[in-house]
């Protein structure tokens, strides 16, 4: 396994938000967290990212106790982080961008950033513009393009559809599944998105109250009842 | 036309001290939000360290341009360890804690080295312009004034310590997640700018000797500098300068050196009414 997860709690200062959440997640697999808003499943990136410190539980990844490490530690692991929002640098360009994914790990610059652009090509034509000035869709490649120069072992990706045009969202899913096929790269994915969740997931936890309640399969997301009892939402 | 070129001179002077004397509170304000009001001490600091390591028989460009330097900087790495690391995003305990390193800088100085004006002698002679003399050494700060923002603005836009700096200071917690250690960053960017700020202090000890409280008459400036230059830290320090340092020097040419200060504040009262986000605010706003 290169996530383990034991009875992680955390909260924000002395609001507890999630308990006794368990699970695993084995190299080479995409796993998706539904859940109802406000259910903790951002929280639970943040915690696994270590923005959020553990008030009780473990988190291991790839063999090595990660439950205190800071979040630049983590990174340094091999852990990738695509925040909800993108968190893009707005002032600095687009190549500058990437090369933050590569700088800050002192990986080899050109050839990482070569190989995420020939997966996102629509951001060659973006290099020298500024990060802030590109649209949603376009910071949203790039947040992806950035974590990818790092080469993680393991993205946590948080709602990359929010607020994005059909055609990216196609052109994500493109990349996520070509990526998944070619092996090596390991993700835990938050959506409310059921039919990207559905694509790219190949088990799918559910999250309820801050807790993992139940895995389903991804065809299961077709299911109206338990769509409706566990996210909320018909499909 | 001899009177042109004396003026001309005293006018870059005048934005190379400028510039000079704010860079290392522009890194320091501007990337980290931090308001140091230790600044002026940091000058006086590298001072002292210029005038000491001469007296202690080390060359005079080296004990200005190397020793004033290190010194302050290690002092700036000490400092951002044990006082503003803990109080990151807490501007008003910020100013209050550096007010007291000010208090503190003051009275150890003047412990150590008594309430009098200490001075080097300007390591260069003179030239004619004309009828008129002017020191060689105005030339030498000018020139280091220009070096010093060339090579920040090197360093930020060339280097990957530059652009880890300015990704950090933009987002930290994005530069962590890509790996960057901010504490590092925030360490090496304050320790960077108090070094800045102590080969200021070095290079203008010959000029206008070094006191304990010397500080006070540059941090008001300083502070104008950068307030008034705006967001963007090498162009906002050199556009401000410029037009700060010739409202002063032209002012002081037509009237006298307190009207020349005079007008220099209330050339900043204008600009901050009329640009509030400073020049870099409105102009330049892409630059670095």
């Amino acid at each position: 396994m290169i996530l383990e997860v034991s009875q992680l709690a955390a909260g924000y200062g002395r609001i507890p938000i999630l308990s006794g959440v368990t699970f695993e997640v084995a190299e080479g697999e995409f796993v998706g967290v539904l859940g109802h808003n406000g259910m903790g499943k951002t929280t639970l990136m943040r915690a696994l990212m270590g923005y959020l410190p553990a008030t009780a539980g473990r988190v291991a990844f790839a063999g090595a106790d990660m439950t205190r490490a800071e979040p630049y530690l983590r990174a340094r692991a091999g852990m990738g982080y695509v925040p909800q929002g993108r968190e893009i640098f707005p002032g600095l360009s687009v190549l500058d961008n990437l090369r933050m994914g590569a700088v800050a790990r002192s990986a080899p610059e050109g050839p990482a950033i070569e190989a995420a652009l020939a997966e996102f090509p629509r951001l060659k034509r973006l290099m020298g513009r500024p990060g802030g000035a590109l649209s949603g869709g376009e910071q949203q490649l790039l947040a992806l393009a950035r974590c990818l120069v790092g080469r993680p072992k393991l993205i946590l990706l948080d709602e990359p559809t929010e607020g994005i045009q059909p055609s990216i969202i196609d052109e994500m899913v493109e990349t996520l599944l070509r990526l998944r096929e070619r092996g090596g790269l390991t993700m835990i994915l938050v959506e409310q998105n059921l039919e990207f969740i559905a694509a790219l997931s190949q088990r799918v936890l559910i999250i309820q109250k801050g807790a993992i309640v139940r895995t389903a399969r991804p065809d299961e997301l077709h299911d109206h009842g338990l769509i409706h009892e566990f996210i909320g939402v018909d499909d | 036309m001899d009177l042109v070129a004396l003026l001309a001179i005293q006018v870059l002077y005048a934005i190379a001290s400028l510039a000079l004397i704010s860079v290392g509170l522009a890194i320091i304000f501007g990337m980290m939000k931090v308001i140091n009001l230790a600044h002026g001490e940091f000058l006086m600091l590298g001072g002292y360290a210029a005038i000491e390591a001469n007296r202690y028989g080390i060359n005079i460009w080296i004990a200005m341009l190397v020793v004033a330097p290190l010194v302050v900087g290690a002092i700036g790495a000490i400092v951002e360890r044990t006082i503003i690391r803990w109080l990151y995003g807490r501007m008003i305990d910020t100013m209050l804690a550096t007010w007291g390193l000010s208090l503190f800088l003051v009275g150890l100085t003047t412990a150590v080295f008594g309430n009098t004006t200490v001075g080097l002698s300007a390591p260069l002679g003179s030239f004619e312009i004309g009828s008129y003399r002017v020191s060689a050494y105005t030339l030498f700060v000018i020139a280091v004034a220009f070096v010093t923002l060339g090579g920040v603005l090197a360093m930020l836009r060339f280097t990957r310590l530059g652009l880890v700096a300015r990704g950090a200071m933009q987002n930290a917690n994005m530069a962590a997640a890509l790996g960057v250690n901010p504490n590092r960053v925030y360490s090496v960017t304050f320790a960077a700018g108090a070094a800045l700020t102590g080969l200021a202090g070095g290079v203008l000890a010959p000029v206008s000797g070094v006191f304990p409280t010397i500080g006070v008459a540059y941090v008001a400036k300083s502070f104008i500098t950068v307030i008034g230059g705006g967001a963007a830290i090498v162009t906002g320090t050199a556009t401000a300068s410029a037009l700060f340092g010739a409202v002063n020097q032209l002012a002081t040419y037509a009237t006298t050196p307190v009207f020349g200060e005079v007008a220099l504040l209330a050339a900043a009262i204008v600009l901050i009414r009329l640009l509030p986000q400073g020049i870099t605010g409105r102009f330049f706003r892409r630059s670095l």
